[in-house]
């Protein structure tokens, strides 16, 4: 028998622990994987909304989307969605709903550290990213789409626009009530999709606007994405800088307004 | 380091001295005071509203107390969170699972969290989880997410456990296979800190009970102590109307009392014991009288709930 095994007439003698911190981390992400997988709702606005986005936009000639071929044009705006959909707006109405239901609250009296749970949860919305861009670039390939920089030069990005959201998505998850966060999280994406500099190239509006909008999350990251996969240009340090203020401002207000209860 | 259970000299599992717990000008919990002995079982007993889950919430370390202090495995909930959060497990009395969740998922994950967890098998027969499948936690029953929430606090071998309200609206056989689980954890080493309305769950699973009114202990002891203080307790017999109530009264102790609280229902009240019994049996054989329906009442801890507030428990 190995010293595990408890004793037979005693099955609930003590033998308190922690598992290890890597164990933890994986076994937190894997169930925030799989819950986010069974939520319908979650994926339709995760990766239905996005596919039809980059299939109506680049095919059917409504919207006026500038110099360049429809598709190169129209695929890094989405792909920036595919980010603004999961790092702000599920993660949001996910974390929204989890405090509302106690679930923050009874997860603190596990030995998974808080610090944890944001890890776990940033690992998960960084791998449904990679599995929502592995996806659209299958489509947009099947739409002729043929992206010139280097996917690395995205990584950098990628990661900073996530940060920025997420701090934006956990702000509000942790200050407003669940509906109110469900709301406001579904108002915001609809609100950046129309009007937020993903669709519609900054460079196709007037210079004011222009310039209002480019310092929007939204704008910022999908004009580093057409830099990148359009123009092939590198890594751009304007959207860049932008992208990390946002990321300062809503994790660091997050982690201090953030209510775990 | 040892873990507390196997010091020589056990410390108490919990103490709260002068616990003061406000929100606003409400005084939740105003002044408690008690001790948790390592290993057994104590019950916080009270009407809604008394203060029974701000107490818990302060020992567990969601809510910062206004004033007093509290030191669990003689640490400070607080500050050492992280220290205690893998030795003590906690059941809230509610909320705290992802509505999506199924049971034995949930279960299976919190065991994860933990080095050595129980055998989630076992723990999912023992409370007739198993026919949960694939229902999400919103769909279970009460009484399953009630079973569910206590499992997920035993998971991890804690070595005390924080259960509020624990049987709050199961039916009598969940209600049964929650009081032998929380026996077995006795039996076991565990501590128990459990919350209830339920006199017959004090009663029965207690070592010690801590009567809390109005954010106030009122009474604390064991069932026995409590229901025995002051010796209070009668006995009850049929025979004729109008027996000789001065030759009985004559018979017994000083301190007894006698009545025909019914015409031919008769009533000894005072410190029951074996002497009392006899004593009164006595008489009546010497007169010829046959106690029909002899029955002993040990006061209960309803009626020293309502002799201390003049209320009933619920
Ligand atoms: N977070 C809170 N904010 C304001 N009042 C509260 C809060 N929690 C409890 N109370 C109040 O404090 C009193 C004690 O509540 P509680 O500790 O939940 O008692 P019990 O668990 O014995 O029912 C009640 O009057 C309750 O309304
Ligand atoms: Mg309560």
């Amino acid at each position: 028998m190995s010293r595990t095994d408890p004793v037979p007439d005693h099955p609930f003698a003590p033998r308190p622990g922690a598992a290890g911190v890597p164990q933890m981390l994986a076994r937190q992400t894997s169930l925030e994987l799989r819950l986010l997988l069974r939520n319908g709702e979650q994926l339709l606005i995760t990766l239905v909304i996005p596919i039809l986005v980059l299939v109506g936009v680049s095919l059917v000639h409504a919207v006026d989307v500038g110099s360049g071929r429809r598709i190169d044009v129209v695929t890094p705006g989405v792909f920036s969605l595919a980010v603004l959909s999961t790092a702000f707006t599920s993660l949001a109405i996910a974390t929204g709903f989890e405090r509302r239901y106690g679930v923050l609250k009874r997860l603190g009296a596990t030995p998974l550290p808080r610090w944890g749970l944001i890890a776990a949860k940033s690992a998960t919305v960084l791998v449904v990213e990679l599995g929502q861009l592995l996806v659209l670039a299958g489509v947009a390939s099947s739409l002729g789409w043929s992206p010139r920089g280097s996917w690395l030069e995205l990584v950098p990005l990628l990661l900073v626009g996530t940060a920025a959201f997420s701090g934006l998505g956990l702000l509000m998850a942790g200050t407003l009530r669940a509906e109110a966060t469900l709301a406001a999280a579904n108002l915001v994406w609809l609100l950046l999709l129309a009007g937020g500099g993903i669709i519609v190239p900054l460079s196709r509006l007037p210079a004011g606007v222009a310039a209002g909008l480019s310092v929007l999350p939204s704008a910022a990251l999908t004009e580093g994405m057409r830099a990148v996969l359009q123009h092939g240009s590198g890594l751009p340090a304007g959207p860049l800088v932008v992208l990390a203020v946002w990321a300062l401002l809503g994790v660091g207000t997050a982690s201090v307004a953030f209510r775990w209860e | 380091m040892r873990p507390a259970y196997t010091r020589s000299v056990p410390a108490p599992a919990v103490e709260v001295i002068d616990l003061v717990k406000r929100y606003g000008d409400l005084v939740a919990v105003d002044g408690l005071s008690f001790e948790v002995p390592a290993a057994t079982v104590t019950a916080v007993l009270g009407p809604n509203g008394a203060g029974k889950t701000s107490t818990v919430e302060c020992c567990e370390g969601y809510r910062r107390p206004d004033r007093g202090s509290v030191r669990v495995l003689g640490l400070d909930p607080r500050r050492d969170g992280h220290r205690l959060r893998p030795r003590v497990g906690v059941m809230l009395q509610q909320g705290g699972i992802y509505p999506t969740v199924r049971a034995v998922e949930m279960l299976r994950h919190v065991a994860g969290l933990h080095a050595h967890p129980l055998d989630v098998d076992m723990l999912v027969e023992r409370l007739g989880l198993g026919a949960t499948g694939r229902t999400p936690f919103r769909r279970l029953s009460g009484g399953q997410q009630q079973r569910l929430s206590l499992a997920l606090a035993v998971v991890g071998r804690p070595e005390l456990v924080f259960l509020d309200e624990p049987t709050a609206g199961l039916d009598p056989q969940a209600r049964r296979a929650t009081w032998d689980l929380i026996a077995q954890l006795r039996t076991d080493g565990v501590t128990v800190v459990l919350t209830t309305h339920y006199l017959e769950e004090a009663e029965r699973l207690a070592d010690r009970v801590l009567v809390v009114d109005h954010g106030r202990v009122i009474a604390a002891g064991s069932p026995a102590e409590l229901t025995h203080r002051e010796g209070q307790g009668a006995l009850r017999f049929r025979a004729p109307a109008g027996l000789d109530l001065a030759s009985l009264r004559a018979a017994l102790p000083d301190a007894v009392t006698v009545a025909e609280s019914s015409s031919g229902g008769y009533e000894v009240r005072g410190a029951l014991d074996p002497h009392l019994v006899a004593a009164v049996t006595t008489w009546c054989a010497t007169h010829g009288v046959m106690p029909e329906g002899l029955t002993l009442a040990r006061r209960s801890l309803e009626d020293v709930f309502l002799e201390l507030t003049g209320r009933e428990l619920r």
